[in-house]
């Protein structure tokens, strides 16, 4: 059946020559006024890969999305799809397919029709206009729903039928604004992977917006983290939880216990005066300010640490239960840590809010950047 | 700087023809409102041979004390016809939205009467009730005229409550419920809550309201032409000096002087609008009255009172139409109605006025209604679009008589080519549209910001024409609000008398002009018959769009059905 859809971006990578890029952004900015909504943003997407823009609100990722899509044209730079400059065609002459967070299906149209409301002209006499229509519903789940309309839908069911609209023309690119923001957490969840599933099955080349970090690791090949304007980082959400490559993805990718410090030598002080041994500040000038982040599976607590060089010891102040761990904030002077661990490690620890024990900032795993 | 700065943008095809419309309507808004408007200040700015005098025109109209008493006279009776009716449409609207009585329905029904009339008809019954011959005229006080101010403010108490009463429903409707929670669980009185909830709420709707009334008093003409007798105002001033004078400059220096308050109380409108819209959240709980005997009956009562009130002057009207010869012979007859006996053109004034009422809705609504996409949806950035913007919230800011002077001084110039118009239907319904466009304009705007902006990003994005999109998606969701559009155009358009006074032809009278005639002429009864003659057309007009609605919604709106 599904080789029967031919849904392989037509046209679209036939067009790529070997080792290029399906879609280029080339110093791309975007000025309102005095405000820059994006600065000097560069970026590649292979040939169905699915890549995430991730970021705070008002960071320039729908921004980017939409000049990709010609709906809001960039004031420089230039976007090169499938090797010919797209960059001054309106939305209309571009090869694309667009899923909104509010769905944007029409309610006056049938689910059917909704599905077929690109596929007209020429190219789609009648039945096999249906034909597509019935595939694409098979596709999403919703064979039997045709004749409704989006009203009667439950919120997944309409972000389904929006992403058959914009799969029925066979784009060459999927673009994807806040798909999911709309719907409440356990069918997030669900149509999350059935998103990524579906997009593995066609291969088509995929962006999606979004500001859930957690969402754009579970779902994306890379992940392009933005801020103010410009891209901080790319890279698969591994390469970015591990190797962040500011504080600003250090804060933004997972949890961290983050403070203040200076370099000495091969150790750092912190603001509150915590002498911890850590041999990366030696990169750095003596006295330079950092900012640190540690992550708080790698925080060591109790007999992991006692004895330890550069050990010292804190009082728990806080632990929450989450199920399957726990965590744990520490308290040392004003220095606040954060820990993970599985219940029973706790429970066999005896540890409570109050105790104090000691702890140890593992020297290898500590994360510094300039402040 | 690798030729990146000039960056330029193809447009699409059906983005282009988009582009081509406004450029048409903003050709079709430049002839038809700002070059008469402009004609006008020039005007006002010559003396009757043509030449440049400047100012001489205003000095002389302050210089003259009959012309800036009636100044005084429009200040004072709208300040009073306003001061009326604000809080007597404020405890109406207040009754319907706050208080459980019943009849609901019948009252919103008789609060829109008015507007379904010219403002002729309440000035022609209060004549039939206190005039000389007048049914009350035995009870008033000796020297009591009706003709003058009291019957002026009178009248316009009747014409002006329903805008005021719409405004504040509105304003009193859209109430959060968990503020009057609050207010009660921290034990605040009821008197406490009504002054630090409810009045604050609907304060911005007051504001709108009082403005609405004071604009439409002041620049009324019917009513001051009618009741007014002597007493000068400034609507009646601008047609004595066209009709009666034949001075075009005083006119327009009347004219410009009319605009003000029109203006000014445009700008409080819009101020008012901006604020009123802040002050409600998308998470509001709609607030629902419980029964309370203390506030419902009183309430009851006095909406019981205003609409009887409503209906009683349309009675009025509509009895003294049907009465032989007033006041002496009162058997019924049609014979009023037999409109040949009155004014040379009969029943054909009625034919003129449907037919331009009718090509004003028909060609009006369509391009209010895609001139409102394309602003909205459409490419409308850079100058065009803030040019058209101002302009379409122009005609709410000029009188229907302003307007009109400035149609003859644009069009009646020998030199315009467009002066073949003049004295047709075409300029007829030319200038009912423009006249009535703004409040068009907003009420389709407000209908196609209900919709998903991004609809025509789909579109686009699927290859599907902007135009595509409008007519398959657009529209359809949309007919009530088109309906609603065109029923407003027909309905002032068949009840205007101030837009058309100026422009009418011997071919071309229209039915609330034959109704200012036959008034003038001394024939009330069938001045009033003619006026319940628009009143009954606007009335099934409306009806029809009631029904329509119904059926539009069962043929094309049953995807709103869960």
């Amino acid at each position: 059946m599904v080789g029967s859809l031919a849904l392989a971006p037509a046209g679209g990578l036939s067009a790529v020559r070997a080792g290029e890029p399906y879609l280029s952004v080339e110093r791309l900015g975007k000025r309102f006024g005095r405000f820059a909504a994006l600065s000097d943003v560069s970026l590649s997407v292979s040939a169905g890969e699915f890549v995430c823009f991730l970021g705070p609100s008002g960071c320039g990722k729908t921004t980017l999305l939409r000049a990709i899509a010609g709906l809001d044209p960039p004031s420089e730079g230039r976007i090169v799809q499938a090797g010919a400059d797209i960059t001054a065609l309106p939305p209309s002459a571009r090869d694309f397919g667009i899923v909104f967070q509010s769905y944007a299906l029409f309610p006056n149209l049938t689910v059917a029709e909704n599905v077929g409301y690109g596929l007209r002209g020429r190219a789609w006499p009648k039945p096999r206009r249906a034909e597509r229509v019935r595939e694409l519903l098979d596709l999403v789940g919703l064979a039997d729903q045709g004749a409704k309309y989006p009203a009667q839908l439950s919120g997944g069911q309409q972000q389904r039928v929006a992403l058959a609209r914009a799969l029925a023309p066979e784009p060459g690119l999927l673009l994807l604004d806040e798909p999911l923001s709309a719907l409440d957490a356990i069918v997030r969840h669900g149509l999350r992977a059935e998103l990524r599933a579906l997009q593995r099955r066609l291969g088509i080349t995929s962006i999606m917006v979004t500001h859930d970090q957690e969402e754009a690791m579970a779902i994306a090949d890379r992940i392009v983290v933005m801020r103010q304007g410009r891209i901080e980082q790319v890279g698969t959400a591994e390469e970015l939880y591990e190797r962040p490559a500011s504080a600003f993805v250090a804060a933004f990718i997972g949890r961290s216990s983050a403070f203040d410090a200076v370099a000495e030598g091969e150790a750092i002080r912190s603001a509150d005066g915590h002498l911890l041994p850590c041999p990366a500040a030696f990169g750095f000038p003596r006295g330079e300010a950092l900012r640190v982040f540690l992550r708080p599976e790698h925080l060591r607590f109790g007999p992991d640490a006692a004895g330890a060089p550069g050990a010292f010891p804190a009082r728990v102040a806080a632990i929450e239960f989450h199920g399957g761990f726990c965590r744990i904030a520490f308290e040392s002077r004003r220095l606040r840590l954060e820990a993970v661990s599985p219940p029973e490690r706790l429970r066999a620890l005896g540890l409570a809010p109050g105790a104090e024990v000691p702890v140890l900032l593992p020297p290898e795993r500590l994360r510094l950047f300039r402040a | 700087m690798s030729g990146t700065a000039t960056l330029r943008l193809r447009m699409a095809p059906d983005m282009r023809l988009a582009r081509i419309a406004l450029w048409l309507a903003a050709a079709l808004f430049a002839a038809a409102l700002v070059a008469p408007m402009a004609m006008l200040l020039v005007r006002a700015a010559q003396d009757q041979a043509g030449a440049f005098v400047g100012l001489a025109n205003v000095a002389a109209y302050a210089g003259t004390p009959a012309l800036a008493s009636s100044v005084w006279n429009s200040v004072w009776t709208s300040a009073l016809s306003t001061a009326i009716v604000v809080p007597l449409a404020f405890a109406y609207a207040y009754a319907l939205a706050r208080a459980c009585i019943p009849l609901k329905g019948l009252f919103r029904a008789a609060m829109l009467i008015p507007i379904l009339a010219p403002t002729l008809l309440p000035a022609l019954a209060m004549i039939t009730l206190f005039g000389n011959q007048g049914l009350f005229r035995p009870w008033l006080p000796e020297g009591f005229s009706v003709y003058g101010p009291w019957g002026i403010v009178a009248a316009q108490v009747f014409a002006n409550f329903p805008h005021a009463a719409i405004i504040l429903s509105v304003a009193l409707a859209t109430a959060d419920a968990r503020l009057y929670e609050a207010a009660t669980v921290l034990r605040a009185s009821r008197l406490r809550i009504f002054l630090t909830v409810t009045l604050p709420g609907a304060a911005y709707g007051l504001v709108s309201a009082a403005v609405v009334a004071f604009t439409l008093a002041i620049t009324d003409f019917g009513i001051p032409k009618v009741v007014g007798g002597n007493f000068n105002v400034l609507a009646t001033d601008v047609y004595k000096q066209v009709v009666g004078q034949q001075n075009f400059n005083m006119g327009a220096v009347v004219g410009l002087v009319l605009l003000v308050p029109a203006v000014v109380g445009f700008f409080l409108e819009r101020w008012a609008g901006r604020q009123r819209a802040a002050t409600l959240s998308g998470r509001a709980v709609a607030y629902v009255p419980a029964p309370r005997p203390a506030r419902d009956l009183p309430l009851f009562l006095l909406a019981l009172a205003v609409a009887l009130v409503l209906v009683g002057i349309v009675g009025v009207a509509a009895w003294s139409s049907l009465v032989a010869f007033w006041p002496w012979n009162l058997s019924l007859t049609l014979a009023n109605y037999d409109f040949a006996r009155f004014d040379a053109n009969g029943w054909g004034s009625v034919v003129t006025s449907v037919q331009m009422a009718l090509l004003a809705a028909l060609l009006g609504t369509p391009v209010v209604f895609t001139l409102a996409y394309l602003l909205e949806r459409g490419p409308a950035r850079g100058a065009l679009g803030t040019a058209l913007r101002l302009a379409v919230t122009m005609p709410l800011a000029i009188p229907g008589l302003v307007l009109g002077l400035a149609y003859i001084l644009f069009f009646n110039h020998p030199a315009n080519p467009l002066g073949v118009l003049y004295g047709t239907l075409a300029i007829l319904v030319l200038n009912s549209i423009v006249h009535f466009y703004t409040v068009a304009h907003l009420a389709a705007t407000a209908a196609i910001r209900q919709l998903d902006p991004e609809f025509e990003a789909v579109g686009a994005s699927l290859k599907v024409p902007l135009w595509h999109t409008f007519a398959r998606v657009t529209v359809p969701i949309s007919l009530p609000a088109v309906l609603e559009v065109a029923v407003y155009l027909f309905v002032n358009a068949m009840t205007t008398v101030s837009a058309v006074i100026f422009l009418y032809g011997p071919a071309t009278k229209t039915a609330s002009v034959a109704v200012v005639h036959m008034d003038e002429a001394g024939q009330q009864s069938a001045a009033a018959a003619m006026a319940c003659v628009i009143l009954a057309i606007t009335a099934a007009a409306k009806l029809l769009q009631i029904a329509a609605g119904g059926a539009v919604e069962r043929a094309t709106q049953r995807w709103r059905r869960r």
